[in-house]
């Protein structure tokens, strides 16, 4: 479903992903860990398309289209969806109002009739029994107000309406207490099919205790260090990054 | 002008109390002194009003005042927005049935130069009063010429339930100078809601210098609107002036769709303890559409509350002028007085000045002004366009937000919907300047004017 190979990317002239390369296959759940500042929330933004960033080399291929090629906008509809890290508010404009344009955009590129009044309402009541959302999320400004917990489950929230193909959850656990964290891992879950994928992007192994992963990835210094199942997760938890730091200079060294 | 004024002199009078025409006299009297404004008076450094001022215009001061049935011009498309609706065309007032009506409640609405007549002494009690003359300036050109307008009297704790609107059209071949004069005096207790539309019909070059006098007395509540979507000639100067007394409440919104040059003036008076007094705005200017709001809020007295909020959108090489003051007086202990300023341009030929000032004579206050011109946020654009959102759409909602701030402080339902409505058009590019505010033009070829977001 996805490929990146030898990614090298920089902004302002600084390089912050080398070298990086990652396959995740249809059905598959990916976690990918590492200290701060080593290019996680990067590989993000660089896959959905945010343009701070500059592709220096490498590829990134997407369902068998080159993604770097695309807007934003054309790799949502095509099915990638990122959860931010630090969701933005938008005041004005209505929670309603925006997923109906978004899912009705989506459905027009594929070829679909927009989804009529009642049926979005219908669709968006379903779906908000998945995060535990209770609130009127029509008249609600996106992000707007919401506390740090609520904007992570509006991420979910918004992933389940759009039912991507390939997920980014991008340090989604990173401020919620545990019953939010349950609830965000347990909405993930039920999301899971053998037709998408999932990378999950965290710096503890907290919430791969809730979320699965059949791959567990460590980025260090911009590109993936050790790779492993999900006992990975665990050990790292155990030793700590300072392990990974050793390794990494240890194999540099060689 | 002077010789206008003396040549038309008996016409301007026509049955009004000898205290209006002693106000004319001082009109005039100022003019010859102080002229008009230009570019080096304070407020008007950003807003030139020689070529309004150098168009030769025709006056009729013959008086039109008449039935008439506006019905076969306009309909109202705000469908469900029921009002007490009143026209003025080329400045003088319309009727259907008398030029002034006396509802069962006692308030009475219809023709100012009717209510001269009429009611003498309480308009020489108010006319006047607070419209200032001393500066040069087109109060006193309004002053000296003015012959008609909408006079609305409320008794005391009488509300008004449905809103009264205030239709201003302009029907003419000719260019044409209209000074019209409205004089609201509210009651104690009283409630009342203005709607305040200004219309043109024709592409023709005009020039309206209106003046609006409102007086609110202990405990009253005014909610006052002005909604501009003019055509491109023409030239709207709109002076309001309020007078508040204890415990009163005011909420103004001037909302400028269209216009080819407009300048809002505001003068808000807290005169006494406990008053509130909020000015909200918005513009939406393309082309070479100017539009200047000038605001003057007084804190006279202590513990009352002033809140300003101006929001513009400006295209192409349209420019925008927000120059808003607010005095505390010494007097003005515990005032509480906000005011913000936000600009979005989406051209690097369009302009806004900014100009918040503040003068505090008080020590136990809190205020605060601010003002930005910017462009929309890219974080929250890049959220919208990696939903699905394409950068026109993600533009178009996110201008929408923008202005959404003003519009839902509307609060009259209907009207917020249909302002709402047509904010989303305006942004579109849909929006005509027959489209009108609350009435629906459809006589001529629509004129659309484009806020072209793609240029952003």
């Amino acid at each position: 479903m996805l490929s990146i190979k030898h990614l090298k990317v920089s902004i302002n002239g600084k390089t912050i992903l080398k070298d990086f390369n990652l396959e995740v296959k249809t059905g598959e759940v990916h976690a990918i860990m590492g200290p701060n500042g080593t290019g996680k929330s990067t590989l993000a933004s660089v896959i959905a398309g945010r343009d701070l960033y500059d592709v220096d080399e490498g590829s990134i291929t997407y369902m068998g289209h080159d993604l770097l090629e695309m807007d934003p906008e054309i790799r949502a509809r095509e099915g990638i969806f990122l959860g931010f890290q630090y969701p933005v508010e938008i005041p004005g404009v209505s929670m309603a109002n925006f997923l109906r344009t978004a899912i009705n955009e989506k459905r027009k590129y594929l070829g679909l009739e927009p989804l009529s009044g009642a049926e979005f309402l219908k669709l968006m009541e379903d779906r908000k029994k998945l995060v535990d959302i209770h609130s009127k999320l029509t008249n609600r400004s996106v992000n707007e107000g919401f506390s740090g917990g609520e904007k992570k489950k509006n991420e979910i929230f918004q992933m389940a309406m759009l039912e991507p193909k390939l997920a980014i959850l991008d340090e989604t656990d990173s401020g919620l207490d545990i019953d939010a964290l349950k609830v965000v891992a347990n909405g993930v879950n039920k999301l899971r099919s053998p037709e998408n994928s999932t990378i999950v992007i965290t710096h503890y192994q907290r919430l791969l205790e809730y979320i699965i992963p059949d791959y567990v990835h460590v980025l260090y210094d911009g590109r993936i260090v050790k790779s492993g199942g999900k006992e990975l997760a665990i050990e790292l938890e155990d030793k700590g990054y300072e392990w990974i730091r050793k390794e990494a200079g240890v194999q540099e060294a060689i | 002008m002077i010789d206008l004024f003396k040549d038309n002199f008996d016409l301007i009078r026509g049955n009004e109390p000898e205290t209006v025409t002693g106000l004319r006299h001082q009109a005039i009297e100022t003019i010859k002194t102080n002229g008009f404004p230009d570019i080096t008076t304070e407020n008007w450094r950003y807003t030139d009003l020689d070529p309004l001022l150098r168009s030769v215009y025709d006056f009729d001061f013959s008086n039109q005042s008449r039935p008439f049935d506006i019905s076969k011009i306009f309909t109202c498309d705000v469908y469900d927005l029921d009002t007490f609706s009143v026209t003025l065309l080329n400045g003088w007032f319309v009727y259907q049935n008398a030029p002034l009506t006396t509802l069962k409640n006692g308030t009475i609405i219809g023709s100012l130069s009717k209510a001269m007549e009429v009611y003498p002494e309480l308009v020489s009690r108010y006319l006047g009063k607070i419209a200032p003359m001393e500066q040069p300036g087109l109060t006193a050109l309004n002053t000296a010429l003015f012959q008609d307008g909408l006079f609305i009297y409320v008794p005391e704790d009488v509300k008004v339930d449905k809103p009264i609107q205030l239709i201003n059209i302009i029907n003419s071949e000719k260019p044409v100078m209209f000074q019209p004069r409205h004089l609201v005096i509210q009651e104690a207790g009283s409630e009342l809601t203005l709607v305040h539309c200004d219309h043109s019909l024709t592409h023709n070059i005009s020039f309206t210098n209106s003046v609006s006098e409102a007086f609110l007395a202990k405990n009253a509540v005014l909610d006052f609107y002005k909604i501009q979507n003019k055509g491109h000639n023409s030239g709207v100067i709109n002076s309001s002036f309020f007078s508040q007394k204890q415990y009163s409440k005011l909420t103004s919104s001037a909302l400028t769709l269209n216009g080819g040059f407009t300048k809002n003036i505001v003068g808000s008076v807290l005169e006494e303890p406990e008053c509130s007094a909020t000015h909200n705005g918005l513009y939406l200017v393309d082309s070479n559409q100017h539009v200047d709001n000038q605001l003057m809020v007084d804190h006279a007295a202590p513990h009352c509350t002033s809140e300003q909020l101006y929001k513009g959108i400006l295209d192409d090489e349209a420019t925008a002028v927000f120059s808003g003051k607010i005095m505390v007086r010494r007097d003005a202990q515990k005032t509480l007085a906000y005011q913000n300023n936000k600009n979005i341009l989406l051209t690097d030929d369009a302009k806004a000045n900014a100009q918040p000032q503040l003068e505090i004579y008080a020590d136990d206050v809190k205020c605060s002004h601010g003002a930005t011109v910017g462009q929309l946020d890219p974080e929250a654009m890049f959220y919208l366009r990696s939903r699905g959102l394409n950068e026109r759409a993600a533009r178009q909602l996110l201008l929408y937000a923008f202005a959404a701030e003003v519009v839902r402080r509307i609060s009259i339902e209907p009207l917020k919907e249909r302002i709402d409505h047509l904010v989303e058009k305006r942004l579109k590019g849909e929006l005509s300047i027959c489209d009108q505010c609350v009435l629906h033009c459809n006589t001529k070829e629509p004129t659309v004017f484009n806020i072209d977001v793609s240029k952003l």
